[in-house]
């Protein structure tokens, strides 16, 4: 389908950093978000290698004690809430009108201004290291080591930061959400989305939900440490294990927020390359809800050593293990998809298939942590690293991957090369089962977490050292992608609508790259998987009228403007109070100037 | 307000407007806010290690006064909204400049009041009652005064040649839902704090 001549609207150049500081177009939005965190995930590997090698043997001297702190809670941030979920926002940014059938989300504008506050946000937390040390407390910032007896200035980067985040993926999360029950094309019913759309609407839930909790408990701790409350300090009638319970309640729903996208994403790519519907589309639907809702009865699984008492390490170890049974009707799902499919092993299916085989490894290990004797053994141990890292890296991050090898046609018009994606596939594979497998030995041995060296003798060296080379070879298997995106961006755009030339899903009926109006006209949808419908029935979508007029909405540097006044409030409560006050006139001034601005 | 893309005129798949939508989900998110902020205040109850105590300080007469006010802001919102609906620009005027009034002395009262609490040795840093009561009634005040500006924008606008321009009754029904929100907030923390005993 061509882009016809005649659709872009006068206003602005479609060329340039200006277009791209004033885009509120939903693709473009999504490019921003998704190279921006890949280049955030290489910031927070670098972390990691840092924290690797300073492990590689024992009592190394590579990096001191303090710098390690930094390291690794810089490298759980930086992958939390820099690479993973804001690579989800892309995803979401790129495909959400697209798999819906909308020329773009909701609020243009709002999405906008949730990238610029993203930015924002980023860089001000990564400027801590500059600025009197990064945040040292882990990225869960257990009090009183966060208080303000132990911790630096690194911990009000923290809470700024995450602050800043947290108000970016809350306004992106109301977008996607009323956007998706919105903005729906005729005919696509709630039961026709996608996986991936219905994935992403528990995830939007799952934040508009869980980041006010998340906001009380930072605030309380920005007061802690700079008003002189005692909410956390115990000595004055605080409690900190009131942080524990505010964190994770947050924090586990979070964990789906981070894994359901990969989900979404394998849900789309396992039935393409198998060539046969989703097996189980409703289970697989309502099994992602399931755990979307009992994510919130499991947060106190964090905390079974704080001593909750018996009664609340009964439930709460009961309702972990129950999220077992939605994830597992997945992943029977998803296997039986493929069961007698037509597969084809693209890159984009080795990292789908990949995804059950890690992320229920990882998933397994979850399950033991939900036996209370065995968790208290395994609490602060590496065999939490290892399990986590299953789910977080295995599950998602390699998700992640076959997402951008399954889209990057849709989303470029050049394919990613085959090659060149098996060799950072199997890097990938080797060297995340060589640097996480081996931590579930070291934990079981006695290895605890977050210390930054060791001595001989203790049975740790081998494993150590496996861990570390693997975590290099990730390192080359991340190159082997960066170099295969500049080889294929080199290339001329010659990907056809329908890339792989067996796309059920709206997004393929379109240009690739899309028009900016997204779709010349809407597609009829019938069916889950519209395009199969209509291919077999011999439904053959309308021809474009002759002239478009296709309004979209200008660009507008409004957005720009009130993240620079939202970043002014955080970086006035790091320095002083004039900055927030001056912040607080730019909101103002953006948010009327963004109101009165014409749209039409 | 942001305006949806449209190819035509787009109608949205369960008929609400996006914008009010996103006010409703906005303030499902607002409920786990203040959600957490009560749970912190309930927690805390009766774990002041120092005086003053919530019973030796709180003037209910005084705050019965400020949460009766904000009780007939609403009020006066309802009548704004039947104006800004059935075209009659005045009276959405009168009563959105009535509104804009009582939540202002509402926050006067509340100003008052922290400073009455202070100049008793009441404040953050005191006690946990101290802590969560300026923390949560703070949170709210600030709702309060997020609300006035949002009402007092929608008044100047007004007065402009164009008004509210054509979906004037809109924009003023999605302000009012914030304003209630808010208002509901206040009786449940009106109610925890002042009316339920120590």
């Amino acid at each position: 389908m061509a882009t016809a001549a005649g659709t872009m609207p006068a206003v602005g150049s479609h060329t340039g950093l200006w277009s791209w500081l004033t885009t509120v177009d939903h693709k473009r939005i999504g490019t921003l978000y998704g190279v921006t965190a890949v280049l955030f995930f290489m910031l927070g590997g670098l972390e990691a290698l840092a924290v690797r090698t300073q492990l590689a043997v024992p009592n190394a001297t590579v990096i001191e004690a303090g710098r390690f702190n930094q390291f690794f809670t810089m490298h759980a941030l930086t992958m939390i809430f820099l690479a993973v979920m804001p690579l989800g926002a892309a995803f979401f940014n790129w495909f959400v009108p697209l798999m819906i059938g909308a020329r773009d989300v909701a609020f243009p504008r709002l999405n906008a201004l949730s990238y610029w506050v993203f930015l924002g946000g980023g860089l001000l937390l990564v400027s801590s290291f500059i600025f009197g040390g990064a945040p040292d407390a882990g990225w869960f910032a257990y009090a009183p080591l966060s208080g303000k007896t132990y911790a630096g200035s690194g911990m009000d980067f923290y809470v700024i930061g995450l602050l800043t985040l947290g108000l970016s993926s809350l306004i992106a999360a109301l977008n996607f959400a009323v956007t998706i029950i919105n903005m729906r094309a005729p005919g696509m019913t709630m039961m026709r989305l996608p996986v991936f759309i219905w994935m992403t609407i528990v995830v939007a839930f799952l934040l508009i939900l869980s980041l006010p909790v998340l906001t009380v408990a930072l605030v309380q701790m920005l007061f802690d440490r700079n008003f002189e409350t005692n909410f956390f300090v115990a000595t004055n009638g605080g409690d900190p294990i009131l942080w524990q319970h505010l964190f994770w309640v947050f924090g586990h729903p979070e964990v789906y927020v981070l894994i359901l996208p990969s989900f979404g994403i394998i849900s789309e790519v396992l039935p393409v390359f198998s060539r046969k519907p989703l097996f189980g589309y409703t289970a697989i639907v309502f099994a992602g809800v399931s755990i979307g809702v009992l994510g919130w009865a499991v947060w106190s699984h964090h905390m079974f050593t704080t001593g909750l008492g018996t009664v609340p390490q009964i439930v709460f170890s009961a309702s972990t293990m129950a999220i077992a049974v939605p994830t597992g009707v997945k992943i029977f799902n998803w296997l039986a998809t493929m069961y007698g499919g037509n597969i084809r092993f693209t890159t984009a299916m080795y990292f789908a298939v990949s995804v059950i085989v890690l992320f229920t490894i990882g998933g397994i290990t979850g399950v033991m942590h939900a036996v209370v004797p065995v968790d208290t053994q395994q609490q602060d141990t590496y065999f939490i690293v290892a399990h986590l890292h299953y789910v977080l890296f295995g599950g998602a991050i390699m998700g992640i991957f076959s997402g951008i090898y399954y889209w990057f046609p849709k989303m470029t018009g050049r394919f990613l090369g085959e090659g060149l994606g098996k060799l950072q596939f199997w890097l990938f594979f080797i060297g995340m089962n060589l640097t996480f497998f081996p931590m579930h030995f070291l934990g079981v041995s006695g290895m605890p977490r977050r210390i930054y060296t060791y001595d001989a003798g203790l049975g740790w060296e081998m494993w150590n050292m496996v861990a570390t080379i693997g975590s290099y070879i990730i390192a080359v298997g991340m190159l082997a992608f960066v170099w295969n995106f500049f080889k294929s961006m080199r290339k001329p755009a010659t990907a056809a609508d329908d890339a792989w030339g067996m796309g059920a899903t709206l997004e393929w009926a379109t240009s690739s790259p899309p028009p900016e109006h997204d779709f010349d006209v809407i597609p009829a949808v019938h069916d889950r998987d519209p395009l199969w419908y209509n291919r077999d029935h011999g439904i053959t979508p309308e021809p474009a009228p002759a002239h478009l007029h296709i309004h979209m909405p200008p660009p507008s540097y409004y957005p720009l403007v009130m993240a620079g006044g939202v970043l002014m409030l955080g970086v006035g409560v790091l320095s002083h109070l004039a900055v927030t006050a001056l912040g607080v006139v730019i909101i103002l001034y953006s948010a009327w100037a963004w109101i009165l601005e014409p749209t039409d | 307000m942001a305006a949806a893309a449209h190819g035509t005129v787009h109608h949205s798949s369960t008929g609400i407007d996006n914008r009010k939508l996103l006010m409703w989900i906005f303030l499902a998110s607002e409920c786990l806010f203040f959600g957490s902020l009560i749970s912190a205040y309930l927690i805390f109850k009766g774990a002041s290690l120092v005086g003053p105590y919530p019973e030796e300080i709180l003037d209910i007469p005084l705050t019965s006064t400020s949460t009766f006010v904000l009780l007939m802001s609403s009020l006066s919102m309802v009548l704004a909204v039947y104006g800004a609906e059935h075209a009659r620009p005045r009276m959405m005027k009168l009563w959105l400049f009535v509104t804009v009034l009582l939540g202002l002395a509402f926050l006067g009262f509340q100003v008052y009041e922290f400073r009455a609490f202070g100049q008793e040795g009441l404040n953050l840093s005191t006690n946990q009652f101290g802590a969560t009561f300026f923390v949560l009634t703070g949170f709210h005040g600030t709702h309060v005064g997020v609300g006035v500006v949002i009402l007092s924008s929608l008044l100047f606008g007004s007065f402009r040649r164009s008004g509210l321009g054509s979906e004037a009754g809109f924009h003023v029904e999605v302000a009012g839902l914030y304003w209630h929100f808010v208002d509901i907030v206040w009786i449940v923390i009106f109610t925890l704090i002042y009316l339920i005993p120590q």
